[in-house]
Order: structure tokens, then C-alpha cells, then sequence
């Protein structure tokens, strides 16, 4: 790891201001995703801002739903109990990730921003496109048992957001306050922050040099009350998801009325999948109907050697996931 | 009628020399010479501290951060980090350094590479070197010697810098140039040429063995099973990363605080390898974060590190990075085994055929010997396995725990599984079928053997009578459950070791072995042993270990620890009681004087007559009289076939892997688990709901922690069985996931509450206490159980480690 300043921020201006023409520097919250990249050399920092002490903090009810800090802890946030009651998905996608001592350390913000576990990314010893763009792909005919079927490219097939909770946030229609280095905030959907690989894997997100997340805001819904996040790995615990389905229903007399489904470890950004809502809604909430919103949102999917078991299993954790919260 | 003849022979024996011994004594009042046999304790002692759930006595220690380990030694003089600079790539050739960048990071003292580190004085790339250096070595390699790269991860640099920071930093920004060349990941690679490695000179893999007409009887076999099994790359993954601090403390002496397995091993390696007298090489080895096999052998850190500090002329300081731990200190090979069983329609074994394939290095013919285990569990009267090799790109493999038999079980235990299915006999029962009532290698009777109480025991404990005995029917909402079993067994391997006590009058004693605790419990078990051999209080023993200064033995590992060193500690005690009833016999003042010494018993500490107990003397009353502070008892312990021929005076064994063949009784612990799962059909999951493990490892030392231990044999073969697998790049002969991020060991949420149960066994056989080792044994069979139970559950057989959930739900796709 490289030698670094680190100086702290306590308002917003201050840390983007430490941030200009700096375009080397990076903010610090948990570290727990910052501080690995760095000791493994694959991101290098001359300056770390730290961000723990801006007040980007608070689980708030607003008339349409919770806004929270983008500097809220993941345990904070997973057990809080607004969360918990008007969005158990949000809340289960944080409570199954990673571990407590992870949990306690690591912000929301953070967490949107954490990178893939791909391990050619990982290791600088091998070539990664991502990391070092037209190096070429070694898990395309390689290991590629945990990247993704959905969204890839001929460049990157990694799943890029590995995590969890934006998965969650992407199907419940989350939109993130952003603030640039001029002071200027921004809205922007969570469905919509992440980037397709294409042909430039290294650009991940929407986020410009030095912008911060300052919250998160989620609009209240019915379907999003009645939410689940199932989450399917080797180990039981402690371990990133092969495939995982964040999922909301609005059932009236048997008939879905509004449908969210977002799908975890199988799209090269959190995949929200518009192709399963509508396959859901107007229908009757069986697992005919499910089996075929699965279908729907795997249909576009090019499995590879190793990872080719993902198309099922998607489609049958989001199945499981739908029939759970139909009762 | 063995058992019977070895007692007699032994009785006879131990008459003549106490019947020697008393003559001298008649004759010679001054100068007596002791009779070395164990005559004062029957065999075993009383047993006081022994068989109790003693806590661990080092665990105060260990929580509270006192307790130092090989990295922790940070207060010697002027002490340096080194940081190795590892390939890039799997095959090739340095072409070049540019150091400019790393010379300018602050705090550089040295870069090292081939061209500059200092030689060793040899290395076990020639006979010579390989048999000097000893059993310790695994891989003959010793990179920086040349510019040749053959595997990613090897060290082709070695950077010195005066913090960790500064080492690391500049490791980072030296530039290797390596003209790289396309590797051989594996076996699996079709280009590269498959060798049976039986009849090199030095091959550690076996070849073939042979007994009976295996090929013909299987053929004529009216029941049939052939399978093909294959077992991922494991890494032991020890919490405790290696680590090395080499001090010179003059040109010809070295202080190495290296977390080793075995401080007399390490010692004599080092020695060899630098081309020092032994004596002048210490290795310390207070505590160790676990080891599982990968801490046994020598690897290059440790070599390197003396090498550089020689160079620096500092004491260095080196600890492998998680990552480096998958690149420099061995693993389990990732192997294919193809296994035929012929039976007969009752389900007895006519033909067992197995055929390994596995990957090894480019230098040495490793592989595990899946193929005793093969030939000894089930009575099989033709028998014949084949081992075939493939060098690949990838450093040498090396034991990790049970090898062979880890891996070798989980072929064969599924393979009985499926001859019981097909046949509609239950599990258990083609297993008592089949039990080997003696060696079916080699013909000998067992030393002890609870096999049949194992099945029993765990059977009743986990409910078996209750089981389906069709498969795939017991469903719990979603899920599928399903029951499975699996026979485990481990051999007690030939080994011995030296042990000394010292006995004050005060009434407490130091104990002192070159041994080491893995964090298995020795420090702990061996004060227990030494308490009851000195007649003291477990609180009043001091077991000192960890230094090869101390008395040489044998590594922990093998499962061979705890009975070499209770073997040693005990014979060390004979020791001290033949000197002190000599004292005593000789005083005028004891109330033993002129007794026989063969007359003499020793209860608890105290010396009286056989005969008449009430005359005696407590050891410290006689020590005070004759103004002694303390005496010293030093002891040769065997463990294994050494002992019972040692005891039966039959030569001792050549070497470990003749062991067996001169003795009279083939050694081994065995057992049993019973495992239930529920599996998720549809997202391939597989969780373990219930576990049984019931062992028959002889005499128990203390219950709290053998049960821990097996705890942990099975909780790692569940790590095996469901999520534990490096991958290497196929085309780049890389490892993808050389963290504990994403090489998956099992978590809490993984493992049941495991029901645990020991068999008491008596063997008189394989050591003065009856210990057999317990470290391995509950590995073995685990996964095989899990499987069974999967296919209990399922319909479906997995035959490739570990069972994933993409490999789960390929099988669900399959017919039943
Ligand atoms: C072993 C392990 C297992 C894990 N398992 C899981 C899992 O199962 N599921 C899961 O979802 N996650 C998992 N994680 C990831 C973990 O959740 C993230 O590391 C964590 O959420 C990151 O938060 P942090 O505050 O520590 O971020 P940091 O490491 O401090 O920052 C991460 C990145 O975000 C930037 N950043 C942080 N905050 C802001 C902000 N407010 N504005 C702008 N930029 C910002 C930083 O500059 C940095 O680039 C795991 C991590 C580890 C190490
Ligand atoms: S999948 Fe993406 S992250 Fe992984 S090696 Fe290829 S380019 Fe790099």
C-alpha cells in the first residue's frame, strides 16, 4: 500500500474542496472496501479524506417514504425499525451480508460503491480490463463460475456490484442524493447509477470525480411492505450471493396489482428486471405466473462454461422469493 | 494367540531384567545400574488428571495476548522486514530487474534476487541434499537459485526494509521482467503426459500395489459399482499465516522463531541446508495458529529468510500474506480417482480397483497414498491401485490432514453406498459385512479395534433405525432430507521422540519436549500425562515446548503427537523413579533401605513396597534428606510399531513406511459418523442438520479437548464436502481465489450442533499409555457421509467435491 495523507472533513464543501484537482484522491468512510483495494495495490491514493465525520447521517420518515445518510452503518440500517416494517427487503439484504464486525464498520454509501469480487480484478498479477483497460478478460474462457449472465460485454462479464443492499434499493426504486465538487445535489436513480460494462468496464457508475452520496430516499409502497430478499450461496454465511432476488408485491384478491423484481449476482450491475414486473402484474399470484416472470427475466441471459447453473438458479430464487412474499 | 504370546514374551522379559537388576543389587551396593524397562507404573498408570476435561491450560494466555507467536519476537536487536516479491505467471524465465523505483522508497536496505541472495550450503535437489535434510522436506525446489519460474506465486525477489510498510511498498514497485510461457494447470489438461510414478528411486507416490487378481475378480463380480470421483485443490488455511524471524546471534549461530510444526524437523533442515552443526541452529515455536499438515515440512520462506539475514547481517522478520499462503507452503492435490468394487450379491467385497490421477510439480513425484486406506478398510481379497501423475505448473503438494484417506474416503464410503443401495442393504450393514477382522493388507491382527461399537454406538445416538431405506422420499416443506454414513479410520504412525522431567522437592515439576501445540490441546493433555506420572497436581507441572534446545521428537503431525510425547514424558518419569529408589534403597535413613528396587511401586508420588505399602516414603521427604532441589528423569518414548517391537524385542522398523511389517499388530483409530441434510432441490443448496461422529481413538487424555479436535476433523471435511476449492486459471495456471474471502472455509451458520462420542479402548499394543492419535481421524469420511445423505435426500449421487449448488442442481436435472 502507498503512502498517504489523511485529513478528516466535517461539512460536505470541505471534503469535496480537499478533493479538487486532486483527481487521485478518495473519500474514506468504513474502509472496508477501500482499504483491501489498497493493500492488494489495485487502487493507489495519495490523499484519503475521511467522510465518517460529515453528518450525512439519519433514518428519516418523509411523506413519501425514508430518506437515510449515506454515512448510516449497515447494521444501523438493517435493524432500524422503519426499515424493517415499511421495507424488509432493504433490511434483510443488509443483515445477510458479509459479517456482523463488517456490518458494524461499513456505511450505505460505501457499500453502493464496493467493487467485484472477480478474482482476476483482485489480483494485479493477472490481466483484468477493468482494472487495466485492453489488458483483455481471462474470465471469459476461464473462472467464471461467480460473474454474471445478464448486461455482459465482450470486455467484462464481472459482476460489478457484488453486494447486496442495491439490489434491493434498485427494485424499491431508491434514488440517491449526490453532491459535486461545486456544491450542486443531484437525484439519481439507483436503477440508473450503475453502468453496463460495454466496452469500458472501468467506468462503473454515473458518479463524477469527487462527488459524494450524500442519502438515500426510498417512496413507500405496498409492494415494497411486502418485500423479501432471498439470498443463495455455498457457505451459509459470510459470502457473496451466486444468485439473490429482491422482490415486492401488491396482491389484491389473488391478482398482483404492483410487482418489483431486482436480481443480485447474476447482471454485471444490479438487475432490475422490468421484463418480470410485467410478466407479474394483472396476473394471478401463482407459481405458474412466477415461473414465467423467472423465465422473463433470464430470457436475454449468455451463460458461460462455468457459470451457466446461474440461469436456473436465478430463476428459481426469484421464484422461491415471489412465492414467499405471496404467502 | 498373538496377544497372548507378545504378553507372555513380554512378562518374561521384564522378570529377567528385574530379576537381573535385583542380583546387581545384592552385589553391588555403590555403582548400580538401572534397569531402563518401565517397571514402576502398570500399564498405564493410575490415572488421576488423565481422562479429565482439563481446560486448556495455555487458554488464559491466548485470550489475554500474552501468549507469543514466531511473529511476535519483536525485540531483537535491530530487527528488518523482509516482504517477497512473488511471479506474476506460472512458467517463464527472469529477464531482467529494474530496482530504481523500489531503491528510492524510503527505509530499503536490501533487494535480493537470484543473483545476489547468499547460496545455501546445499539443497534437496540432489540425493545427498534430500537425505540430509530429512523427512521434512516436501518440495526439492528452492527458488532464487536461478531464473527459472515454475509455478505463479514463486519468490523471485526478496525486499528489506526497516518497517513492514516500507518492505511492502517497495516490493510493489520493483519490476520483474519474466518472458512467460503457457503452463500446465493440472491433470485435466489433455497435453500433458500422465506417468505412473512407481519405481522411480525417490517417488513419495506409490505406483501400484498389488493382492490378488483384482481385474479378473471384478469381472466375474455379480455385483458391480464403478465410479469416478474428483477432490477440488484444498488449502490447509490455517488462521496463523507462516511466519520467520531469523536471527544470527553470531556467523555460525542462528535463533529461527519460525511457526513450525516440528522444532526438531525445522532444526535439523535448517542445518543441513545452511551447513551448520545442528547444535548451533535453535528453533522456537512457542505457540502455533494451526498447521493441518502445511506447517510440517520445510518450505523456502523459512530458508530464505535465514538466507537474508545472513545477507543483512540483521535479525529479519517474514510473514506470509494470505495470498502467499496458497503459493508457498503446499496444498491437497486436486486429484480423479476411478474406483470398482465387485461383490457379491450378499454385498461381500470380491475386487476393489482404484486408479488416482493427480497433479504435482514440475520436481517431485507427490501424491497422496489414497491407496493404503483403499487396501485396509473393507476385507477384499483382490486389491490393486494405481497412481498416476501429472507434473503441472504448481508448487509441490503436501500433506493435509488425513491425506490419502480424507480423499480416499470419500471415493470409497460413497462407492459402499451405492453397492448398498443396489443391493437394498443398509449402510451400516454392507459395513459390517465387509469388516476387516484383521489387516487385509498385511494379515496382522489389529492392536485394538471398536469399529463394530462405533457403527453401534453412533447408530443409536443419531437414530439410524428410524432411517427411510428408500432414497429421495422425506421432504420437510421445500427441502429434502436425507441420512448418511461413512466409516472413518486413521493409522498411528511409527514415531518417537525424547522427554525430560524434572522433579523438584518442592513438589512441582518442569516437563520439557521439543514439541509443539497447533492449538490441538498439547500443552494441555501432556501436563495431564506428566501430572499422573509424577503423582502431582496438573497445577504444579510446567510442560515446557516449543524449542528444539529442549528434547528432540517427532513433529505434531501424522496424528502422532500426543502419544509420542505422553509416551516420552512417561518413560522420562520411569527414569526418575529408577533414580529415585535408588537414592532410597541406598539411604540408611529410608524406610526403603536394602529393598529390592524391583520391590518398589510408586503411588502418587510416594515410594513403598509392593508388598507391604504402608512402608515408603513420599519422594520429597527422601529428595530433602539428601539435599537435592530437584532430579532430572529423561525418557525415549515410541509411539506405534517402534514400541511393540522395541517391547516384544523385535527390531524396530527401518524406517516410517515399514513400519507395520516387522511389527506384530497393524495400529489404527476408527470411527464412525451419521449425517442428515436438508437439501433445496431447486436452488442446489445443501445444509448439514444433524452429526454424529463417534470415535475409537484408544485412551482418551482429556475428553474436552479430543472433542475439539474432532470437531474440527469434521467441520473441516464439511468445509471439503460442500464449499472448500482453490481454482486455478486453466490457462494461466493462477489461483482465482487465494483469499479467505472467496476460499470458502465453513462458518458457524454451517455446522450443526455436532454430537460427539469416544469408544474406550485399552490397547497395550502401540505405546506405554495406549494413545492413539485422534487429529485426523473425523476428517475422514465426511464428506463421503454428506454425500450419502445427499443421495439419501436427493436420488442423486455427487461424485465431485465440493458439492456445490451448481452442481447440485445438475444433478436434480438428472434421472433418478
Ligand atoms: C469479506 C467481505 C465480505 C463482504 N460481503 C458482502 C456481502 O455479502 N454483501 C454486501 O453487500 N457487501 C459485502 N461486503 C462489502 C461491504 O459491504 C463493503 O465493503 C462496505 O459496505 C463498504 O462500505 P465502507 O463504508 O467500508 O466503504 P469504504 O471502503 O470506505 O468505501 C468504498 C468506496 O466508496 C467510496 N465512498 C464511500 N462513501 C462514499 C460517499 N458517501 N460518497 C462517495 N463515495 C463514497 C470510497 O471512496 C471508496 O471508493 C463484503 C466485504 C468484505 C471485505
Ligand atoms: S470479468 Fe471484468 S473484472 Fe473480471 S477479468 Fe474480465 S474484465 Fe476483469
Amino acid at each position: 500500500m502507498n503512502d498517504f495523507s489523511y485529513t478528516q472533513a466535517t461539512t460536505a464543501k470541505e471534503a469535496t474542496g480537499r478533493t479538487k484537482d486532486q483527481p487521485q484522491a478518495a473519500y474514506i468512510a468504513g474502509g472496508t472496501t477501500l482499504l483491501d483495494l489498497m493493500k492488494a495495490n489495485l487502487q493507489e491514493h495519495p490523499q484519503l479524506v475521511d467522510i465518517n465525520t460529515i453528518p450525512f447521517k439519519g433514518i428519516e420518515q418523509t411523506k413519501d417514504g425514508l430518506r437515510i445518510g449515506a454515512m448510516e452503518r449497515m447494521s444501523d440500517v438493517g435493524e432500524n425499525k422503519l426499515v424493517l416494517e415499511q421495507f424488509p427487503a432493504i433490511s434483510e439484504s443488509l443483515l445477510l451480508a458479509a459479517s456482523p464486525q463488517l456490518r458494524n464498520m461499513a456505511s450505505i454509501g460505501g457499500n453502493i460503491l464496493q467493487r467485484t469480487r472477480c478474482g482476476y480484478f483482485r489480483d494485479a498479477a493477472f490481466p483484468c480490463n477493468k482494472r487495466v483497460p485492453g489488458s483483455g478478460c481471462p474470465a471469459l474462457e476461464g473462472d467464471n463460475h461467480n460473474l454474471a449472465v445478464l448486461g455482459t460485454s465482450d470486455s467484462c462479464i464481472a459482476t460489478a456490484y457484488p453486494g447486496d443492499l442495491s439490489v434491493a434499493l434498485a427494485a424499491f426504486d431508491a434514488v440517491l442524493t449526490l453532491e459535486n465538487q461545486k456544491g450542486k445535489q443531484r437525484q439519481v436513480p439507483v436503477k440508473d447509477f450503475y453502468l453496463l460494462p460495454g466496452n469500458t468496464p472501468q467506468k462503473e457508475t454515473v458518479l463524477e470525480a469527487g462527488e459524494l452520496i450524500v442519502a438515500i430516499t426510498i417512496p413507500a409502497a405496498a409492494h415494497a411492505q411486502r418485500s423479501t430478499y432471498l439470498k443463495v450461496r455455498e457457505r451459509s454465511s459470510y459470502a457473496y450471493a451466486l444468485a439473490s432476488a429482491a422482490v415486492g408485491l401488491d396482491v389484491h384478491g389473488g391478482t398482483i396489482r404492483s410487482a418489483r423484481v431486482a436480481l443480485g449476482g447474476v447482471g454485471t450491475k444490479p438487475w432490475r428486471s422490468p421484463e418480470a414486473e410485467k410478466a407479474l402484474v394483472g396476473q394471478p399470484a401463482t407459481e405458474a405466473t412466477f415461473r414465467a416472470a423467472a423465465a422473463a427475466a433470464l430470457r436475454g441471459a449468455q451463460p458461460r462454461k462455468e457459470n451457466a447453473f446461474k440461469v436456473e438458479l436465478a430463476q428459481n430464487t426469484l421464484v422461491q422469493a415471489l412465492m414467499k412474499v405471496a404467502g | 494367540m498373538n496377544d497372548l504370546l507378545l504378553k507372555s514374551r513380554n512378562k518374561q522379559r521384564q522378570q529377567r531384567l528385574r530379576h537381573e537388576v535385583s542380583r546387581l543389587y545384592l552385589s553391588l551396593t555403590d555403582l548400580i545400574p538401572m534397569d531402563t524397562e518401565s517397571t514402576f507404573f502398570e500399564n498405564p498408570p493410575q490415572t488421576v488428571a488423565v481422562g479429565q476435561p482439563l481446560s486448556r491450560v495455555d487458554g488464559r494466555a491466548k485470550v489475554t495476548g500474552a501468549a507469543k507467536y514466531s511473529a511476535e519476537y519483536n525485540h531483537l536487536p535491530g530487527m528488518v522486514h523482509a516482504v517477497i516479491k512473488t511471479s506474476d505467471v506460472a512458467k517463464g524465465r527472469v529477464t531482467g530487474f529494474d530496482l530504481s523505483a523500489a531503491q528510492r522508497e524510503p527505509g530499503v536496505l536490501a533487494i535480493l534476487t537470484h543473483q545476489n541472495l547468499p547460496k545455501p550450503a546445499l539443497t534437496a535437489e540432489t540425493k545427498e541434499g534430500k537425505e540430509a535434510i530429512g523427512y521434512s522436506v516436501q518440495m526439492t525446489f528452492m527458488p532464487l537459485q536461478s531464473d527459472q519460474i515454475f509455478y505463479a506465486g514463486q519468490p523471485v525477489a526478496i525486499v528489506v526494509a526497516d518497517t513492514l510498510e516500507h518492505a511492502q511498498q517497495a516490493a510493489a514497485k520493483l519490476r520483474v521482467s519474466i518472458a512467460a510461457e503457457a503452463p500446465i494447470a493440472s491433470y485435466q489438461d489433455t497435453k500433458a503426459p500422465r506417468y505412473n510414478p512407481g519405481g522411480k528411486p525417490d517417488a513419495d507416490a506409490e505406483g501400484t500395489k498389488r493382492r490378488g487378481k483384482a481385474a479378473e475378480a471384478f469381472a466375474a463380480a455379480p455385483a458391480q459399482v464403478t465410479a469416478t470421483y474428483s477432490h477440488a485443490t484444498n488449502h490447509h488455511s490455517p488462521m496463523e499465516p507462516s511466519a520467520t524471524i531469523a536471527h544470527w546471534e553470531a556467523a555460525d549461530r542462528l535463533t529461527v522463531y519460525d511457526a513450525t510444526q516440528g522444532v526438531s524437523w525445522q532444526q535439523r533442515a535448517l542445518s543441513a541446508i545452511l551447513g551448520l552443526p545442528q547444535d548451533q541452529v535453535r528453533v522456537i515455536t512457542k505457540y502455533l495458529g494451526g498447521g493441518f499438515g502445511c506447517k510440517g515440512p520445510i518450505w523456502p520462506h523459512s530458508v530464505l529468510t535465514a538466507l537474508t539475514a545472513k545477507a543483512v547481517g540483521r535479525p529479519v522478520k517474514l510473514v506470509l500474506t494470505r495470498p502467499q499462503m496458497f503459493t508457498s507452503v503446499g496444498h491437497r492435490e486436486d486429484q480423479e480417482q476411478t474406483l470398482r468394487l465387485g461383490a457379491t450379491k450378499q454385498g461381500k467385497l470380491l475386487a476393489l480397483l482404484h486408479e488416482k490421477t493427480s497433479t504435482t510439480s514440475p520436481w517431485d513425484d507427490y501424491a497422496e497414498t489414497n491407496s493404503k486406506f483403499m487396501g485396509m478398510l473393507y476385507q477384499c481379497p483382490n486389491f490393486e491401485a494405481t497412481t498416476k501423475l501429472v507434473k503441472g505448473n504448481v508448487m509441490t503438494p503436501t500433506w493435509m490432514r488425513a491425506p490419502g484417506e480424507a480423499p480416499g474416503s470419500f471415493a470409497l464410503e460413497s462407492s459402499m453406498d451405492d453397492l448398498a443401495y443396489q443391493l437394498g442393504l443398509d449402510p451400516v450393514q454392507i459395513r459390517l459385512v465387509n469388516h476387516a477382522d484383521k489387516d487385509p493388507a498385511t494379515g496382522q491382527p489389529w492392536s485394538s479395534k471398536s469399529l463394530k461399537q462405533c457403527y453401534q454406538r453412533g447408530a443409536e445416538l443419531f437414530g439410524w433405525s428410524k432411517r427411510n431405506p428408500k432414497n429421495g422420499l422425506t421432504r420437510d416443506g421445500k427441502y429434502l432430507v436425507g441420512w448418511g454414513m461413512a466409516t472413518a479410520t486413521y493409522p498411528v504412525n511409527d514415531s518417537q521422540g525424547n522427554a525430560r522431567v524434572r522433579l523438584f522437592a518442592d513438589g512441582h515439576a518442569v516437563v520439557q519436549v521439543a514439541a509443539t501445540d497447533l492449538g490441538t490441546g498439547t500443552y494441555t493433555v501432556i501436563t495431564q500425562v506428566a501430572a499422573d506420572c509424577l503423582g502431582i497436581a496438573p497445577d504444579k507441572v510446567r510442560f515446557e515446548l516449543g524449542d528444539s534446545a529442549l528434547p528432540t521428537t517427532n513433529i505434531s503431525g501424522g496424528s502422532m503427537g500426543a502419544g509420542t510425547f505422553a509416551s516420552s514424558v512417561y518413560t522420562a518419569a520411569q527414569d526418575l523413579w529408577q533414580k529415585l529408589t535408588k537414592m532410597a534403597v541406598t539411604d540408611a535413613k529410608s524406610p526403603l533401605f536394602r529393598a529390592k528396587p524391583a520391590e518398589v511401586e510408586v503411588v502418587k508420588g510416594r515410594l513403598q513396597l509392593k508388598a507391604n505399602p504402608a512402608k515408603g516414603e513420599d519422594f520429597a521427604a527422601l529428595m530433602k534428606r539428601g539435599s537435592l532441589t530437584d532430579l532430572e528423569g529423561f525418557g525415549q518414548g515410541k509411539y506405534g510399531a517402534g514400541y511393540e517391537a522395541a517391547q516384544s524385542g523385535a527390531p524396530a522398523p527401518a524406517k516410517p513406511d515399514d513400519a507395520g511389517k516387522e511389527s506384530g499388530h497393524a495400529m489404527y483409530s476408527f470411527g464412525a459418523h451419521f449425517c442428515e441434510v436438508r437439501v433445496d432441490p431447486e436452488l442446489g443448496t445443501v445444509r448439514i442438520t444433524k452429526w454424529v461422529s463417534v470415535v475409537a481413538g484408544g485412551r482418551i487424555l482429556n475428553p474436552k479437548t479430543a472433542r475439539s479436535q474432532v470437531l474440527g476433523g469434521a467441520t473441516m471435511g464439511i468445509g471439503a464436502a460442500l464449499m472448500e476449492q482453490t481454482v486455478r486459471d486453466p490457462n494461466l495456471a493462477r489461483y482465482t481465489n487465494a483469499s479467505l474471502a472467496d476460499y470458502h472455509v465453513p462458518v458457524n451458520a454451517d455446522i450443526p450442533d455436532m454430537t460427539v462420542e469416544f469408544i474406550d479402548e485399552h490397547d497395550p499394543y502401540i505405546n506405554a499409555l495406549g494413545v492413539k492419535g485422534i487429529g485426523e481421524i473425523a476428517i475422514v469420511g465426511t464428506a463421503a457421509a454428506v454425500g450419502n445423505a445427499i443421495f439419501h435426500a436427493t436420488g442423486r449421487r455427487l461424485r465431485s467435491l465440493p458439492m456445490t449448488p451448481d452442481k447440485v442442481l445438475e444433478a436434480m436435472r438428472q434421472p433418478v
